[in-house]
């Protein structure tokens, strides 16, 4: 299968500090890669430094095959897409979802807007009587499919996905983890998904990534995670309280 | 002796400009020396339950009760005074985020020493002393530094464990614990709920533990209430969770993904009219 991303040797900076320290991973397309740690290991750093959202960064990056450089182009957005944790915090308060699935259209030129918005909120299964509401008459669960859509408008390629249940009621959490493996299948996009969720990141990722201290300490076939077939003692700590609290 | 907590057909509503919102719908609940666990989705009333314990509500909280009682005392009639004595002193309360709980500009030793004259009176080098050796209980490996630190400097593990240390220092008989962990990483979580779990057992104090984490929930309490939309849809001991009767806790049980028992499909819980009723 042809490789969608691959990022090699990746080191992002924070001023004179550096947080990631040389990360290597490739993705096939249309596969899931999962990228777990604890706070501040440096996860979502890789995730914003891959979405063009940290440009002091420094080793390879490629889409595609593409090599990407720290300012990206418009065409970079149109394949490549970001669904943050917080869906309180990722939609504008003041712009209905017609607005928020509306803007990423204009960025790109698209036209035929109104079967598009459409077309978008029956893919994530969100109510034709949403459209005209503000984020704040949605439930937790709905915003976050509106913040799916709005990824989705511009028919990207690859979805980069930060903590995207993680604010979410189990029950709900449920429900946007299988849209999110539908909509994958329909459209054979490529995930890369960071959680601090061992069994989150494991339901849709057949490759699990481990991050600690800004450094990759093992990568492992979720299959071997789930039987234990483990290699790092980092790995081991984490898989044994998801068991033990599960 | 009387339960430590004693409530019977709590309601709890919000005035707005609609009328009256309920969000609390008749609950019923005793807890004793014991660690029970209320348990619920966003918007199930376990918080606004706690806090009525405390007398903590907004003021736009209508709160009546058939009883509603701490160690006898009547919190619904009880005066400012009585519940002075009782909030902080009696029964602790430690919220999710250290770091909105805690003063900024104030060091971790400073805010444990003025909890503990607040309540125990003594001078403020006895109090220093005393905040340390507080420190020390909630396992902290260098009680001194971390007494001088100031919360910015602490992790969030190290901020909460300041938090149960200030809870600590009046000796209360319970602890509420409003989704303690839920801003920690897992080995921190797991962490700081076991210090919690040791020092009720070891204090002989009541533990109400809120989350909306289920398995969590169970692991570490004794008996578990599930709440939904403001009422108690079952209550039974944390070691028979797995045969939960209500379809409720079986369907927050079975929605989460699992990483020994992989799913394709995660069931959807289907919301039954007949639970609000």
């Amino acid at each position: 299968m042809a490789t969608m991303i691959d990022v090699n040797a990746l080191r992002v900076r924070f001023g004179p500090t550096e947080v990631v320290h040389g990360v290597s991973f490739s993705v096939p397309r249309g596969a899931s890669f999962g990228l777990v740690g604890e706070s501040g290991s440096g996860k979502s750093t890789v995730l914003r430094a891959l979405s063009g959202l940290n440009p002091d960064w420094s080793g390879h990056m490629a889409i595609d095959g593409a090599v990407l450089t720290p300012r990206r182009s418009r065409a970079f957005y149109r394949r490549v897409q970001m669904v943050f944790q917080d869906p309180y915090g990722s939609l504008h308060p003041r712009q209905t979802v017609d607005q928020a699935l509306s803007e990423p259209l204009i960025v790109h030129g698209l036209s035929d807007q109104d079967a598009r918005i459409r077309r978008a909120l029956a893919d994530v299964a969100l109510p034709l009587g949403v459209r005209f509401r503000y984020p704040h008459q949605l439930s937790g669960g709905q915003r976050q499919r509106v913040a799916i859509a709005r990824a989705l408008m511009a028919g990207p390629e690859v979805l980069l996905l930060d903590e995207p249940t993680s604010a979410l009621d189990v029950s709900v959490q449920a429900e946007v983890l299988n849209l999110l493996r539908a909509l994958q299948t329909e459209r054979g996009l490529t995930y890369v998904l960071v959680s601090h969720n061992l069994a989150v990141v494991a339901h849709l990722c057949p490759v699990v990534a481990v991050m600690q201290a800004g450094s990759l300490v093992e990568t492992l076939a979720t299959d071997d995670l789930r039987a234990g077939r483990i290699a790092h003692p980092y790995t081991a700590g984490l898989r044994a309280l998801a068991v033990e609290l599960a | 002796m009387n339960p430590l907590v004693d409530m019977a057909g709590l309601h709890i509503a919000f005035r707005t400009p609609q009328g009256l919102a309920p969000a609390v719908r008749g609950v019923t609940m005793r807890v004793g020396r014991e660690k029970l666990g209320i348990v619920g989705e966003s918007g199930s009333g376990k918080s606004l339950t706690a806090r009525a314990i405390l007398r903590l509500l907004p003021r736009t909280a209508q709160v009546t009760a058939d009883r509603l009682q701490f160690d006898g005392i009547d919190i619904l009639r009880a005066g400012e005074r009585q519940m002075s004595a009782i909030r902080g002193r009696r029964a602790g309360l430690i919220l999710q985020d250290p770091k909105h709980a805690l003063n900024p500009v104030m060091t971790a030793g400073a805010q444990i020493a003025e909890a503990w004259r607040m309540h125990k009176g003594g001078s403020a080098r006895h109090a220093a002393a005393a905040a340390v050796d507080l420190l020390d209980q909630v396992l902290i490996r260098d009680p001194a530094r971390v007494a001088g630190s100031y919360p910015h400097e602490l992790s969030g593990g190290m901020g909460q464990r300041v938090m149960i240390a200030m809870m600590l220092a009046p000796d209360p008989e319970l602890l509420i614990a409003d989704e303690p962990t839920s801003a920690l990483d897992a080995t921190v979580q797991a962490e700081i709920l076991r210090l919690i779990e040791d020092l009720v057992s070891r204090r002989g104090m009541g533990l109400l533990l809120i989350s909306h984490d289920l398995p969590l929930v169970g692991h570490f309490c004794d008996r578990v209430a599930v709440m939904y939309a403001g009422r108690v849809l079952e209550e039974l001991p944390a070691r028979d969770l797995a045969r939960a009767q209500h379809p409720y806790t079986r369907g927050l049980l079975d929605c989460m993904p699992s990483l020994l028992h992989p799913r394709d499909q995660l069931p959807i819980m289907v919301r039954d009219p007949a639970w609000l009723r």
